[in-house]
């Protein structure tokens, strides 16, 4: 059964509308995204497909439809990361060491977005343990991205390390993804496949039950089609938990109306250390574009200062896998996922974790056991800890000057898979714009906005005041407006 | 008491400090809501958290904090209104995380002290800090040959490390801070003090040194479970410290496992072999601020705890620094003499209680809770002694059948016809049988021997089964002897 393109191309306000106008059902949408997810199973976007489930989910929903009791998104089907933890449904990080593992609980995001009726069409593929920016490291092998060079037929990478959630939306196997961002892991996949990526604000989303990177960066978000479509869905993803106490408790705006807030008279700060030498000049051509179409939005844009960001990549590199060393000790063999044997206890650790990390995860481990060592850790993590502070500071004092920052996403557009495999650090460079507003925990969102001279897509960045989402999304729909993008001829090459 | 051991070569001084572990009275962990109940079915009290599943967060308990607080006023120490959970990383199959979570660098609660007393001499050990943190599971190894057994129950429980400067210097004052300590926690009710079930469990640092010269090596003892094994442990590794310096040896900083059975200490691991616990800052977990007003208010409902207790018994009630320091050791012995000098002569209640009733408590082996005597029934019998209704002599027997029989004191005098005979037709007629009996005496008594006065009563006595008011004895004795 060929998909229905006329259904699978819908965004999400227009699915929301159209079922709750009954002009189609949510079981024959879900059919659609199940038969285009079939369709497009070379892309690699899903590591588990939950047809049967989507098809119940939806078959409920048009009961609800049906009586006039549906919810904000009933029957809107949506793929979800697998890094939230959904109950029954196999839930790996596309880690072998969580290959099998089936969570008895669901995360407090995706228990969200299905309270308010969405549907989950499957769990879509990741860099293992959202560790990596090509969705290479995945056990469950990588992610091929919906996007070809003109002439030139090689697989490209997605981005990552939500490659899945982002290749699946680009290519319409459905509408919406969640997504989680540590360092760049929405906005980076996003700009590599052509569609919307908002990372919110770290305490927006409820952390419990997504399988942990680094806890103090982790945040949950959503990747879709367009930016409305990622504030509706950030509205059904945000709020305080109980459960995470590193969650912020204060109330959730209605997103979706941020797209309709004026922007005129906004200042949007240009940062100068932004501007890098050796740079695409496709992007930067690009970036001069995103300031013309703001200026045309009525914005005026201000030269900004933000010093201290060419050691963001650095203390990241430093603080993410320290984190993550701590977190990752838990798959240890002993009480879930995979056990190799060993002779002794020591020797089942070696042989468990050896056999179950891939080569990046084992590389990060590594080096976050390291910066924190006795007699390493006060040049290291302490370190950047301190220089994490001036990053802060250095947004801070930049709002007092602006309103939204506006940046390139990535520094270029999809590389082939298999490039800078060899090379980790070019491959670490991909998220140098990304991971500042990371390390301060505030909103950015990557908006596609125009295409390199290979046909690929290209991504502006705009990052917010904490908990200024709505200026963010205002800023984006602006863009969104001028630039006109088009996701044409995706995957169906 | 000296305080120094006397090796071959010289005097040696012993420097110990303590890190006690106090298990947290609270029903549910530091960081999940599962159960903290002891001697549960294994396995059967363990929440996600606990079993650290993929993506589970801790989340703090905020009666386990208010405890530490609690605990840290009761140890006048000061209370840190912002403090920081920090991971120790360290890879075993009973800790589900792979790291515990704990407070290394900015405990909750500072420095504060302890006063001990040993042989009438005050000392205050110091408290440098008290920092809460989870208990691990418990490996299980003696259930099969050839595997593990892993119980988490006890995963995630909040513990309290109390940990002590370098301030003892003997056995004695090791078992007299680690009493001290469990009393003021029982007081705050924050720890049961329960060593046997392992909700209070000792690490104790011991070196040696001449006395004046500064510290010597150390070595950490793990684990040790009650206040007698301490003192085994210290008096054994001290031993051990001097007699290898004094045969040419140095003491090598390393962890030691104390053996109950054979009374030893043995190396467990050398400081080469420590783990690099990776100490850093629980991302998942924001800084613990505290309200200066809500500490303040935790402050003004204190209890009185055991030193100003026993100050109030010696100053308001008359007693003895020993007595008071008996009546105070635990909270539930005080209440009990509390409530039986309520309105009674305080120093007569305190003899009781320490007296005869710590005496059968002791031979039998009970805690005051299960005292079959209770304090208002003991109060019951100091009124008959009062009112002359019984001996102070039978007064003894009174109270050993009550305490045989639960009944009450007047219960006891009647039934066994006990009451005091204070009626003087009965005591002349027993003292007349007893000059008569007794001419060689009344001979004696006459000559000048006072001393012998005594026969009398005895004589008198036996034939009134004791129950002859003492005081009517000796004055009718006295007017007839004298006629």
């Amino acid at each position: 059964m060929t998909a229905d393109r006329a259904l699978t191309a819908l965004t999400i306000a227009e699915a929301r509308d159209g079922l709750k106008a009954r002009k189609f059902s949510a079981l024959e949408l879900a059919e659609a995204h199940i038969a285009r997810m079939a369709e497009m199973r070379g892309l690699n976007a899903f590591i588990t497909e939950t047809p049967d489930a989507a098809r119940k989910a939806a078959a409920a929903a048009d009961a609800r439809l049906a009586k006039g009791e549906g919810r904000e998104l009933e029957g809107v089907p949506l793929g979800i990361k697998d890094l939230f933890c959904t109950d029954g449904v196999m839930t790996t990080a596309a880690s072998k060491i969580l290959d099998g593992f089936t969570p008895p609980y669901e995360s407090t995001v995706s228990q969200k977005l299905w309270d308010a009726g969405a549907v989950m069409l499957g769990k879509t593929n990741l860099d293992e343990f959202a560790m990596g920016s090509s969705n290479t490291t995945s056990h469950f092998g990588p992610v091929h991205n919906p996007w070809q060079r003109k002439g030139d037929n090689r697989p490209l990478v997605p981005g990552g390390s939500s490659g899945g959630s982002a290749a699946a939306v680009a290519a319409g196997l459905c509408p919406g993804a969640t997504a989680t961002d540590t360092g760049g892991s929405i906005r980076q996949p996003a700009a590599f496949c052509g569609v919307a990526g908002l990372k919110p604000t770290y305490g927006r989303c409820s952390r419990w039950g997504i399988v942990a990177f680094a806890s103090s960066l982790d945040q949950a978000g959503p990747i879709a089609r367009t930016v409305r479509d990622t504030a509706i869905m950030l509205t059904h993803m945000s709020g305080f938990d109980a459960k995470d106490s590193t969650s912020v408790d204060r109330p959730v705006p209605d997103f979706e109306a941020a797209c309709a807030k004026p922007v005129k008279g906004l200042r949007v700060g240009i940062p100068a250390e932004y501007r890098m030498d050796g740079m695409n000049p496709r992007i930067e051509q690009l970036w001069q574009q995103g300031i013309d179409w703001l200026k045309d939005a009525g914005m005026q844009p201000v030269e900004i200062s933000l010093p201290h960001t060419k050691y963001a990549l650095p203390v990241y590199y430093i603080l993410a896998p320290a984190e993550a060393s701590s977190n990752l000790a838990r798959y240890d063999g002993v009480r879930y996922g995979l056990r190799a044997e060993g002779k002794d206890l020591r020797e089942m650790y070696e042989e468990t974790r050896g056999q179950g990390f891939g080569a990046e995860v084992r590389r990060r481990i590594l080096i976050g056991t390291y910066v924190l060592s006795a007699g390493y850790y006060d040049a290291y993590y302490l370190k950047a800890q301190k220089v994490r502070s001036l990053i802060a500071r250095d947004f801070a004092q930049a709002f007092e000057k602006c309103d939204v920052i506006l940046t390139p996403t990535a520094p270029g557009a999809a590389f082939a898979i298999g490039e800078k495999q060899d090379d980790p650090i070019a491959m670490y460079l991909n998220d140098v714009f990304t991971v500042p507003a990371s390390l301060a925990g505030l909103p950015g969102i990557s908006v596609p906005a125009g295409l390199d001279g290979d046909g690929l897509p290209l991504g502006l960045q705009l990052i917010g005041r904490a908990f200024d989402e709505e200026t963010v999304i205002a800023s984006a729909q602006a863009i969104e407006d001028r630039a006109a993008f088009k996701l044409t001829t995706l995957g169906d090459a | 008491m000296p305080r120094t051991l006397q090796g071959n070569t010289g005097e040696w001084e012993l420097v110990i400090g303590m890190e006690v572990h106090a298990q947290v009275s609270s029903n549910a962990k530091l960081f999940s809501g599962a159960a903290t109940a002891f001697g549960a079915e294994p396995n059967t009290q363990v929440s996600l958290v606990d079993a650290a599943m993929p993506g589970m967060l801790p989340v703090i308990n905020g009666y386990c904090v208010e405890q530490a607080v609690r605990t840290g006023l009761g140890l006048k120490a000061q209370i840190n209104l912002r403090s920081v959970f920090d991971r120790k990383n360290y890879f075993y199959p009973d800790l589900p995380q792979g790291y515990q979570i704990s407070q290394f660098t900015q405990p909750v609660v500072g420095k504060g002290e302890v006063a001990i007393e040993v042989d009438g001499e005050e000392r205050r050990i110091g408290i440098t800090r008290l920092h809460l943190e989870q208990d691990a599971g418990k490996s299980v190894h003696d259930m099969a040959p050839d595997a593990t057994f892993v119980d988490l129950n006890r995963s995630g429980v909040a513990l309290m490390e109390i940990v002590s400067e370098p301030d003892i210097r003997s056995p004695e004052e090791a078992g007299a801070y680690l009493t001290k300590l469990r009393a003021i926690l029982r007081y705050l009710g924050t720890c049961d003090g329960n060593m046997e079930e392992g909700s209070m469990r000792a690490d104790v640092n011991v070196s040696v040194r001449r006395p004046g010269e500064g510290y010597g090596t150390r070595c950490e003892i793990k684990n040790v479970n009650s206040i007698r094994f301490v003192q085994q442990a210290i008096m054994y590794e001290a031993q051990r410290q001097i007699d290898l310096i004094e045969s040419g040896g140095k003491v090598v900083q390393e962890t030691r496992l104390f053996d109950a059975n054979k009374g030893e200490t043995r190396s467990m691991r050398s400081k080469e072999e420590a783990h690099d616990y990776r100490y850093f800052p629980d991302p998942d977990l924001l800084p613990l601020e505290l309200d200066a007003a809500w500490v303040e208010k935790i402050k003004a409902g204190l209890p009185e705890l055991p030193d100003e207790k026993a100050k109030r018994f010696q100053d308001a009630l008359g007693l003895t620094a020993d007595i008071a320091g008996q009546l105070v050791a635990e909270r539930e012995i005080a209440d009990y003499f509390e409530q039986v000098a309520k309105s009674r002569d305080a120093k007569i209640a305190a003899n009781w209680v320490t007296g005869e009733l710590f005496r059968y408590l002791n031979d039998k082996g009970l805690a005051i809770g299960k005292s079959p005597v209770s304090a208002s029934a003991l109060g019951g019998l100091i009124d008959l002694i009062a009112d002359g209704t019984v001996s102070n002599r039978l007064a003894k027997d009174v109270f050993d059948e009550m305490a045989a029989s639960g009944k009450d004191a007047a219960t006891v005098v009647d039934e066994k016809g006990l009451r005091q005979i204070s009626d003087t037709g009965a005591i002349e007629a027993a003292v007349d049988q007893a000059i008569a009996q007794g001419a060689k005496q009344v001979e004696q008594y006459r000559g000048g021997n006072e001393k012998i006065l005594g026969w009398f009563v005895g004589q008198v006595m036996k034939a009134t089964g004791g129950k002859a008011n003492p005081a009517t004895v000796n004055e009718i004795l006295r007017k007839k002897l004298s006629g």
